[in-house]
């Protein structure tokens, strides 16, 4: 960089990358500490973290509390449920907004207007909590699992996005192509549109996905019966309730049955439960910045 | 539409028969002949319109139970009707203001703290050259956008717990006394806003970084030419060329004002901070469904609604006015 033979930035413009690149160190280690510090926590004993020794890395690393975590039938369960939740519904979601998506980018298709229309009040205006509960009440999908389902099963942000996005990546040509080869439209959108769309449909597919994986509110409002209870809602009980499951603290001797041990176990729950999104995560950064760049292309 | 007329032509032409059907009626209602044509695009357009008919719009029509006096036996089309009494309640209530300020005052705070954040944040990367640091910090700071609210909730508490969490050690270890930070209601406001600028300022900055990215590079030349600094750049190319975006997203921020997220603030209430945390959409949870008050509770939402439509409607008119930006 310095041996390269250019002419030297001003001394204003140097003094403002200083400050610039320490500014963003400065973002960096605010981001990226609490995170460091609760993974480091997380393999630490119980000793360590309620004398407070730990400021970075793990003190008498171990991996108790992890081992106690997969003894808890209540959390497994959770996990199960919303591998459940996550795979059926991201795959109605995805299916719902091509299904409305596709027809409202088609120029030709009467009525268009009219749908979009109906389609982006339910933007503005909304029955609220109480209307819809009565409703998933009315339609006895209370405790069920489509409770997880339906609620939330279409979203017209990813509606618009998918449209522009066909709109404005599958030329027409392809279609009036296939028109003269009688090959009507639902079979033009499933062996034309969708192979050219993979993109956008990974964007929509890992947006719902980590909707349904973070997902607990309509548990909250919806659920009842514990075994149908996700992730999130076990994690809040064991978390923020402070409702430890027992089996995680069975088989530990007594003297670490203390507080400490519980804090040990919380910063693992915390770990073990954004991990998969976490791992996931690097690989699909790129799509998500092209999802959020197409959204803001039509808004 | 025109390549269904010219398409539709070429039948016309070596169907006489077929066509006599057609001149009947003169001219084919546009909607039969779209119809006609692309039957299958109305079979896969009718789940979806359904699907929101059902669980959008029906909700809709519930609100009704806001003016009357909802009972389980008589459902929400058989209930007597009772005007605004729910909504004098709500406005005579010593909750209400509380209330008021309380959701009104969060909202405000996370725009004030929350927006210019990651338009600095953005504003700062796009200076540097496409490498492993500049990749580094967005690859880090988007990350926490994808935590969930219970996780990052329960972070919240165990960083600011007494004693043990990393904060409080932190303030003792400068010399500072112990606190605890979550039962005191002084606080809530800025441990919410500033966790919250934590999660979200790398995602929401993605957008600005886009809007930069899609900057015509001859303007940057031209200015370096011109011999403008760094600084000088970002105030006369950077900033203007961020006006646009930052205007809608701003319009939809002060119009979700009352909308103030239900989830983080519930998981972060306790009984010792309520008198900051209570917001108007955890009144109508507690007061509705745990409390089983169906129509009040309605009521509270549906004022809280007209309040946000109301304002989304005047931002989005002043907006248009001012710098010729708008949602519609």
């Amino acid at each position: 960089m310095f041996n390269r033979n250019r002419i030297k930035d001003p001394l204003g413009d140097r003094i403002f990358m200083g400050i610039n690149y320490l500014f963003l160190v400065l973002v960096l280690i605010v981001v990226a500490y609490p995170l460091l510090y609760i993974v480091s926590s997380s393999f630490s004993s119980s000793r360590a973290v309620t004398s407070g020794q730990i400021w970075l890395l793990p003190v008498d690393f171990n991996i108790k509390a992890y081992i106690s975590i997969f003894k808890s039938t209540q959390l497994m369960m959770g996990f199960y449920n919303t591998i459940i939740y996550t795979v059926v519904g991201t795959a109605i979601n995805v299916i719902l907004t091509v299904m409305l998506a596709y027809p409202l980018s088609r120029r030709s298709f009467y009525g268009r207007g009219a749908i979009i229309i109906f389609m982006m009040i339910t933007m503005f205006f909304d029955g609220g909590l109480i209307p819809t509960y009565l409703l998933m009440k009315d339609l006895h999908l209370l405790d069920t699992r489509w409770a997880m389902w339906l609620p939330g099963a279409l979203a017209v942000f990813q509606v618009i996005v998918a449209r522009t996005f066909f709109q404005s990546s599958i030329p027409d040509e392809l279609r009036e192509a296939a028109e003269v080869d009688g090959c009507r439209d639902i079979r033009y959108l499933v062996s034309v549109v969708l192979p050219l769309s993979k993109p956008i449909l990974a964007v929509m597919t890992l947006m719902y996905a980590v909707g349904h994986w973070n997902a607990y509110f309509d548990a909250l409002i919806y659920l009842r019966s514990e075994n149908l209870f996700p992730l999130q809602y076990v994690l809040r009980n064991l978390l923020i309730l402070n409702a430890a499951d027992p089996a995680m603290l069975a088989n530990t001797s007594q003297q670490l049955r203390d507080q400490g041990f519980e804090q040990v176990l919380k910063y693992a729950l915390i770990v073990v439960a954004s991990i998969p999104i976490l791992i996931m995560y690097p690989f699909v950064q790129r799509h998500f910045v092209k999802g959020v760049m197409v959204g803001s292309l039509k808004g | 539409m025109q390549m269904s007329q010219n398409s539709g032509a070429i039948p016309t032409r070596m169907k006489p028969q077929k066509s006599m059907n057609q001149s009947e009626r003169k001219i084919e209602h546009p909607f039969l002949k779209s119809l006609k044509r692309h039957w299958q695009l109305y079979l896969l357009v009718l789940p979806p319109v359904l699907y929101l008919f059902i669980f959008k719009y029906m909700p809709m029509a519930g609100v009704q139970i806001a003016f009357k006096n909802y009972s389980v036996v008589q459902g929400i089309w058989g209930s007597p009707w009772v005007g605004l009494k729910h909504f004098e309640t709500f406005f005579n209530s010593p909750n209400f203001w509380l209330l008021l300020k309380n959701t009104i005052g969060i909202s405000l705070y996370t725009l004030i703290a929350g927006f210019p954040i990651p338009i600095l944040l953005a504003l700062a990367l796009n200076e540097l050259r496409t490498g492993y640091f500049k990749k580094t910090v967005q690859m880090v700071t988007y990350a926490p956008h994808f935590i969930s609210t219970v996780v990052m909730v329960s972070i919240i508490i165990l960083m600011l717990s007494p004693h043990v969490g990393v904060v409080d050690r932190l303030f003792t270890f400068l010399g500072m006394t112990m606190t605890n930070f979550m039962g005191i209601p002084e606080y809530f406001k800025s441990i919410y806003v500033w966790s919250g600028v934590w999660q979200g300022m790398g995602y929401s900055s993605i957008i600005y970084i886009a809007a930069l990215a899609g900057m015509d590079p001859s303007l940057y030349e031209a200015a370096r030419m011109d011999g403008a600094s760094r600084l000088k750049k970002i105030w006369h190319i950077d900033i203007p060329s961020l006006i646009p975006v930052t205007v809608i997203l701003l319009i939809l921020n002060l119009g979700s004002i009352m909308g103030v997220g239900f989830e983080k603030i519930y998981l972060m209430q306790n009984p010792l901070n309520t008198s900051a945390s209570e917001v108007i959409s955890t009144y109508v949870y507690k007061v509705g469904l745990i409390g089983a008050n169906f129509s009040f509770s309605s009521a509270v939402g549906l004022f809280n609604s007209i309040i946000n439509l109301i304002l989304l409607i005047l931002v989005n008119a002043v907006s248009r006015k001012v710098s010729k930006n708008s949602l519609w």
